[in-house]
């Protein structure tokens, strides 16, 4: 009881703090746990970025940006806590890293009014804005994904793979199920056999995983990972001597501290990616300048220039940008949660506006509409090279099949308004 | 000086025989109940809800179950998370199967098929003890999420996986669902809080408490004076998995609203509701509210110290907390094996003799 006074006498205090004049950005972040290692890059760029907002541009708008940080460890409970804890900050728009969390939000922060931005994971079928109003997926999703490593295995076969065999070897819940229709549909297509391999959380243990590749040899490996399952499978693969070539990993299950650990073995193993990589851009010496040499980049600094560090700011433009559309909109530089969910809305991200930020050609151009939330869904290939410790883009942005993922989208989304007794619309 | 039997003259068995029988006592337990359901639905908002009552109640519910079947009955489980997850996956079927009927039923209803589920996996508990037991509701556990992730009737073949729980209503208002309010879900938990804790506290201290504890002592001595083992044994797995199938059901549909099997209903989360009962105290019931209260506030206390008032880095803050909370628990349970609940059944005895002790 005592213990319970003194906690509810503390929490009112950090609960009662009022919400500050500035623009309120939350990161839930998880910086501990199995999937710290994916975790802590992007928490940094997310949070770098909008420090060099502050210090470089004063804002967005003139309106310094205060992110709140909130752990969550990748876990649903501990993420419905920060969610709580930082919707009385006033935060404008929730990107929780993680498809579950992502499912308990979305009808959460829909009867809140706060919009939340899931950049290539969550509910694949909130790309339908007018069921999902206050969910965000561009620029790309997990069938598009899905869609697009299939295109990329048809081109380097010339066009078939009828009768060729592919492993899906996934985090089995929602994150890891999510292209399993949509490879089964393309398979249909395109006449492959689909193996399906669920690995159980967190993903240290995939000896008989790899043990039935092994055996049933499948011609290429899909992997739909995270955390320490990435690193796992990928030395699994290497010691059953899989070639590197046949393995690709969606954007989640490819940044250097996931090949890292499998040494020179790992060279050549690609993945997708819906963003570009390295540090080459103008963005970075400004990071440089008014960040790091600071002493105020997130962490310990040392993630600057990795895959998922780009994607987190790649996450935080984006934001940005939506939020300084949202003032432009709605004619005031405060913007509220809901006005931020328009700026979202009519977000138009053009190949000029990107070299304006110094990050000429760093993600594809888009724009957001009520019909579309999810943009057009183009993603690329990497391929690492162990020597040079770096990903290569080995081609261009592709688009993902629309012929085979409209229809799946309108019916999974159809499905969840009936659930729930949606009238789909725009307003 | 105010806790004390002297003074109080009983008159009839009813008087004799209350759960409460110092005046006192009783007293503070009509304050937790007003305060609880007069005082609390007024005053919290979601954030308190959500992170502090619902799970504070949920847990209490499942540690109350598990320490029926550990603490009364000496029948070691692991199979909590398991079980658990039986009581999410049933209210999600039947949600979804009849929506016409009230969710309190559905939530009753998941309770009785854990029960049942759970006299199946307590049948070994007949030929095995101990250590070996924990392992047999170990492979409970695995199985039951293994199945929960396997079979996709379960899940309404929802391409995810996940369950998510519909809108329902109670008296016409919505207690499940995205439109609730803090104080509906929090007064739904309640009241299920309310029944259980009478519920197992009558069903503890009377003849079936009694058996279980007889078979928990010896269970040849059990035998010898007429105890049942199969019935004593059997009985302690069904009312145990109900409390756990109505404490996971709720923690489905009115606390998270959508869950993972696989994640929310982990070994972890049978290891959580395990430590819960041997920190509060084995065989009690204010100590499996005690358990509760500990595990689940003390990380949320520490969080908002280190990171809201102190400013910490959040990943620090994280770390540290397994650590304070890792050193409390082996810091209690030297200082007092026998729980919370001993902690407190000694100030009880130190008050009675105060101010004179002898």
């Amino acid at each position: 009881m005592k213990l319970k006074l003194i906690s509810a006498a503390i929490a009112a205090l950090v609960a009662a703090s009022p919400a500050m004049a500035d623009l309120t950005f939350s990161s839930l972040s998880y910086r501990t746990g199995p999937y710290a290692a994916n975790g802590i890059p992007f928490a940094d760029g997310y949070a770098d970025y909008f420090t060099l907002l502050n210090e470089r541009d004063g804002g967005i708008g003139g309106e310094q940006v205060n992110l709140v940080e909130c752990e969550t460890g990748y876990n649903t409970e501990k993420g419905v806590e920060c969610f709580e804890s930082t919707k009385g900050t006033g935060a404008l728009v929730y990107q929780p890293l993680s498809t579950g969390i992502t499912y308990q939000l979305i009808p959460k922060a829909t009867a809140d009014n706060i919009p939340m931005h899931t950049m290539g994971y969550g509910r694949t079928s909130a790309k339908n804005g007018k069921v999902f109003s206050h969910i965000f997926n561009y620029p790309a999703n997990y069938w598009d994904g899905a869609s697009v490593a299939i295109k990329h295995l048809l081109d380097i076969n010339d066009g078939d793979i009828s009768g060729k065999k592919v492993a899906l070897v996934y985090h089995n819940s929602a994150y890891g199920k999510e292209p399993i229709r949509t490879l089964e549909e393309l398979s249909k297509k395109h006449g492959y056999d689909l193996t399906l391999l669920p690995v159980d959380h967190p993903g240290q243990e995939q000896k008989s995983q790899w043990l039935q590749i092994r055996r049933e040899r499948p011609d290429y490996v899909i992997m739909y990972g995270w955390g320490v399952m990435n690193q796992v499978a990928i030395q699994e693969a290497v010691n059953i001597r899989f070639p590197m070539e046949n393995f690709i990993g969606i954007w989640w299950s490819g940044s250097e501290n996931d090949v890292k650990p499998a040494g020179e073995a790992a060279n050549g193993y690609k993945s997708l990616t819906f963003h570009n990589v390295g540090s080459d851009y103008p963005v970075y010496e400004d990071i440089q300048e008014f960040v790091v040499d600071e002493g105020k980049a997130a962490g310990a600094g040392d993630q600057i220039g990795t895959v998922l560090y780009n994607r987190g700011l790649y996450a935080a433009m984006l934001a940005a940008e939506a939020a300084k559309t949202a003032q432009q909109i709605h004619g005031t530089s405060a913007i509220t949660p809901a006005m931020m969910r328009d700026g979202m809305e009519k977000l138009e991200m053009t190949e000029g506006k990107m070299t304006a930020l110094g990050m000429p050609n760093f993600g594809p151009s888009f724009n957001v509409s009520c019909e579309n939330h999810g943009g057009d869904g183009y993603a690329a290939v990497l391929q690492w090279d162990a020597k040079a410790g770096e990903w290569n883009m080995i081609t261009d942005y592709m688009q993902a099949d629309q012929d085979v993922l409209t229809p799946l989208i309108d019916d999974d989304s159809e499905s969840y308004a009936k659930e729930n007794n949606l009238t789909p619309g725009c307003n | 000086m105010f806790y004390r039997e002297a003074g109080e003259f009983k008159t009839s068995y009813v008087d004799d025989n209350q759960t409460f029988p110092i005046r006192f006592d009783r007293y503070r337990y009509y304050f937790v109940l007003f305060a609880a359901f007069l005082v609390i639905p007024f005053a919290v908002n979601d954030y308190w809800v959500n992170a502090v009552f619902m799970p504070f109640l949920i847990y209490s519910i499942a540690a109350i179950g598990l320490n029926i079947l550990v603490g009364y009955c000496g029948q070691v489980s692991l199979g909590t998370g398991g079980f658990m997850a039986v009581g999410a996956y049933a209210c999600y079927k039947l949600m979804t199967a009849m929506p016409e009927v009230n969710i309190f039923f559905h939530v009753l209803m998941a309770g009785g098929i854990t029960a049942m589920v759970g006299m199946a996996f307590g049948l070994p508990s007949l030929r095995i003890k101990g250590f070996y037991l924990a392992v047999a509701t170990l492979a409970a556990q695995f199985f039951l999420v293994w199945l929960f992730n396997k079979v996709p009737w379960f899940y309404n073949y929802s391409a995810s996986g996940q369950i998510s729980a519909p809108e329902r209503t109670v008296f016409g208002i919505a207690v499940t669902g995205a439109n609730t309010s803090a104080w509906a879900s929090y007064m739904f938990c309640l009241v299920f809080v309310f029944i259980c804790g009478i519920l197992a506290r009558n069903l503890t201290r009377g003849t079936q408490g009694r058996k279980w504890m007889a078979i928990r002592d010896m269970d040849i001595a059990a035998e010898i004076i007429g105890v049942d083992p199969l019935k004593s044994k059997l009985s302690a797995f069904a009312v145990s998995s109900f409390f756990i199938g109505v404490s996971g059901a709720l923690f489905f549909s009115v606390y998270l609203g959508a869950v993972e099997v696989g994640e929310a209903f982990g070994i972890t989360k049978s290891f959580l509701v395990l430590f819960m009962v041997i920190i509060g105290g084995l065989g009690s019931i204010f100590g499996s509210f005690a358990g509760a209260a500990f595990l689940v506030l003390l990380p949320v206390l520490l969080k908002n110290v280190l990171v809201g008032m102190l400013g910490w880095p959040t990943d620090l803050a994280a770390h540290l907390e397994f650590m304070i909370v890792g050193a409390m628990i082996i810091i209690f349970l030297i200082a007092e094996p026998h729980g919370l609940a001993q902690l407190w059944r000694v100030a009880k005895e130190k008050l009675r003799l105060w101010p004179f002790p002898h």
